[in-house]
């Protein structure tokens, strides 16, 4: 593997040389779990190894909830309720999978944040931002259709409104969603194909996250101050960084370990807590929940959705040059799917040369504000769509559109930066102290 | 592909084009089966007409059927609810958010006059006693509640919008009318929807 110097794998008896000489998996396993990782790297870190956590876990309750589910509209509720009555532990496992899928979606969104402000996304790690948007997009999807898997009335509903999303694509959307759905409505035949993506989408992401590692294996980890390791000699190198395992594994999984103990008792204490009691009724096509909301992590986007209704300036425009092409429900459909993509396109909007916002000073304001616009948005997401929760979903929505495509693009040119440390040596000894950094294992 | 010296024109050059194409079309016709499976299967097709028997609704009430997987409202309406929705139409033809009649079975740019609106009625009934539509809401698809709302007719207890009796929005966020489905009667008492 390219990238920063360090020691590699090197076969010692026969045995590991015969295996070496047909399959160096061995030596993949050792540089991956060697690789050396910046030595200043602070809590914010550890959200990679939740979001492993994370995934293995779904997979693995996931895979034993469907041996006691049925994937039928006539029978999915009653299903769901014998996993939760009859079958041994059952109700612990769907709890776990219920409440994993909140976990995760923590882990993910301050992982991304986190990214946000030390500028993770910048060159040369673009490829393994864009991989991780693709993965949090496979995350969305799954979760929306594990929703509707216990066909419960907000699974019902909430397929609904979602797919009608599709509906709203002009020309084309009535024959999408008809295809989506197969048939006129939501359906068994629109349950079946949740119930097979719900399971296939989880292996991709698994695949993407080999690939998400492989990036930042190659490009190396950011860290805290923003500045490259120095990868002249070996032995440079090391003075800026320590190998993955064991010293970040176990810091890795003691902040794990404190997690879980609040998962644990969000979990046996108040699993149904992020739920809807709504969700306990079975799915009827000829009844309307009062009020219709998608989980929590839904909501900032769910937000942006609604916000642009017929009565926004924007809004108009759009329909008046496309010809009514564009209508606000149209339009509400490309905020929404435009607010990830803002994201996305980060690294090429942000024109800093300086990574980290440690050393932003005007950025960082700028950016604690899209953290308060981010809560912001999970509120008004959850409200009815009504006055004066419409014209802060309004404000709200254009700030986050404005933090990505105008206040990155001009801070990186009027702002002017702090000085940074030259090494990560330097950054870690100012905190740490010279004899620490010297007691380091010559290993 | 250009390993080898120019070969501009060449027979290579043509057998390259057509294994090309030829692999094109061919992984097109894997797919395409594995994206139309998911469109809707024969048994739901065919369930995309059905009758009713509206025998047994009396003036004043209504039913409730499902086609399409969506309710439809059959409404048989009273000779004042009738005297009322023609004079919902007097009072605000001109002031109703929908202007058009959404109905399938007329021409798309029909006027949203009650009478574009019900159905013809069986012999020996009083014209505008029948009217049929879609039970879901034009805002964000909830179903509305019938006879409620401040025009008598429905309303969608999601997001607040009220429909007259004859089904047209008033007031609230939805911005269309309740859309009339293809619907006629089979005999006197029997409707066909689709």
């Amino acid at each position: 593997m390219s990238g920063i110097p360090h020691d590699h794998y090197e076969p010692k008896t026969n045995g590991e040389k015969w295996l070496n000489s047909r399959l160096p998996i061995v030596g993949l396993l050792y540089d991956t779990l060697m690789i050396p990782t910046p030595k200043n790297l602070n809590w914010w870190w550890i959200w990679g190894i939740v979001l492993a956590f994370c995934l293995a876990l779904q997979i693995v309750t996931g895979i034993v909830l469907v041996m006691h589910y049925t994937p039928n509209e006539h029978l999915a509720f009653a299903s769901i309720e014998h996993i939760m009555r009859n079958v041994n532990g059952g109700y612990m496992l769907r709890y776990l999978h219920m409440n994993g899928a909140s976990l995760f979606f923590v882990a993910v969104y301050i992982h991304m944040f986190r990214g946000l402000y030390y500028g993770s996304y910048k060159a040369p790690r673009e490829i393994t931002w864009i991989i991780g948007m693709l993965i949090y997009l496979m995350m969305m999807g799954t979760a929306f259709m594990g929703y509707v898997l216990p066909w419960g009335q907000m699974s019902f509903w909430g397929a609904t409104v979602i797919t009608g999303l599709f509906g709203a694509i002009p020309f084309v959307g009535g024959a999408i969603e008809t295809w989506l759905l197969g048939g006129p409505a939501v359906s068994n035949a629109t349950l079946n194909r949740f119930f097979s993506l719900h399971y296939l989408l989880p292996f991709v992401i698994a695949a993407l996250v080999i690939v998400h590692i492989w990036a930042f294996h190659t490009t190396g980890n950011n860290n805290p101050t923003g500045v490259e390791v120095r990868r002249g000699s070996k032995a440079e190198a090391e003075k800026d960084t320590l190998p993955f395992w064991p010293y970040f594994v176990i810091k890795d999984l003691f902040a794990l370990a404190v997690i879980l103990v609040v998962f644990w008792a969000v979990v046996g204490f108040m699993p149904n807590y992020l739920g809807h009691p709504d969700n306990y009724i079975e799915a009827n096509p000829l009844v309307t929940p009062a009020h219709i909301v998608p989980e929590w992590y839904f909501l900032p986007f769910y937000a942006i959705l609604r916000a642009f209704t017929g009565e926004v300036w924007v809004v108009q425009i759009a329909s008046f040059v496309t010809g009514g092409i564009i209508d606000a429900k149209f339009f509400g459909v490309i905020a929404m799917f435009g607010a990830i993509l803002a994201m996305a396109l980060a690294p090429w909007l942000d024109t800093s040369t300086v990574r980290s916002g440690k050393y932003r000073p005007m950025f960082k304001w700028w950016f604690y504000l899209l953290i308060i616009d981010f809560f912001a948005l999970m509120w008004l997401g959850a409200m009815p769509a009504e006055e004066p929760y419409a014209t802060f979903s309004l404000i709200a929505s254009a700030y986050w559109f404005a933090y990505f495509f105008v206040i990155l693009p001009i801070l990186g040119v009027i702002e002017k930066p702090l000085a940074q440390p030259e090494t990560i040596e330097e950054d870690f000894n100012a905190h740490y102290g010279k004899a620490d950094a010297e007691a380091t294992p010559a290993e | 592909m250009s390993h080898a010296e120019d070969h501009e024109g060449t027979r290579r050059d043509f057998l390259y084009y057509v294994a090309g194409g030829a692999g094109v079309v061919a992984t097109g016709a894997a797919v395409w089966p594995l994206i139309n499976q998911m469109n809707p299967s024969a048994d739901v097709q065919a369930l995309s007409s059905i009758r009713q028997d509206v025998s047994g609704v009396e003036p004043g009430t209504q039913l409730t059927v499902k086609w399409l997987g969506k309710p439809v409202f059959i409404r048989h309406r009273t000779g004042a609810e009738i005297q009322e929705a023609q004079q919902q139409d007097e009072e605000g033809l001109a002031a109703l958010p929908d202007p058009l009649a959404r109905n399938a079975n007329l021409n798309a740019d029909a006027p949203a006059t009650d009478a574009n609106r019900v159905m013809p009625s069986p012999e020996g009934e009083a014209p505008g006693a029948w009217i049929v539509q879609m039970g879901v809401c034009t805002h964000l698809g909830c179903v509305p509640l019938g006879d409620a709302g401040d025009f008598g007719g429905w309303f969608c207890p999601c997001h607040g919008s009220h429909y007259d009796l004859a089904g047209r929005i008033r007031k609230g966020p939805a911005p269309e009318n309740l859309p009339i489905p293809p619907v006629e009667w089979v005999d006197a008492t029997t409707i066909k929807l689709g």
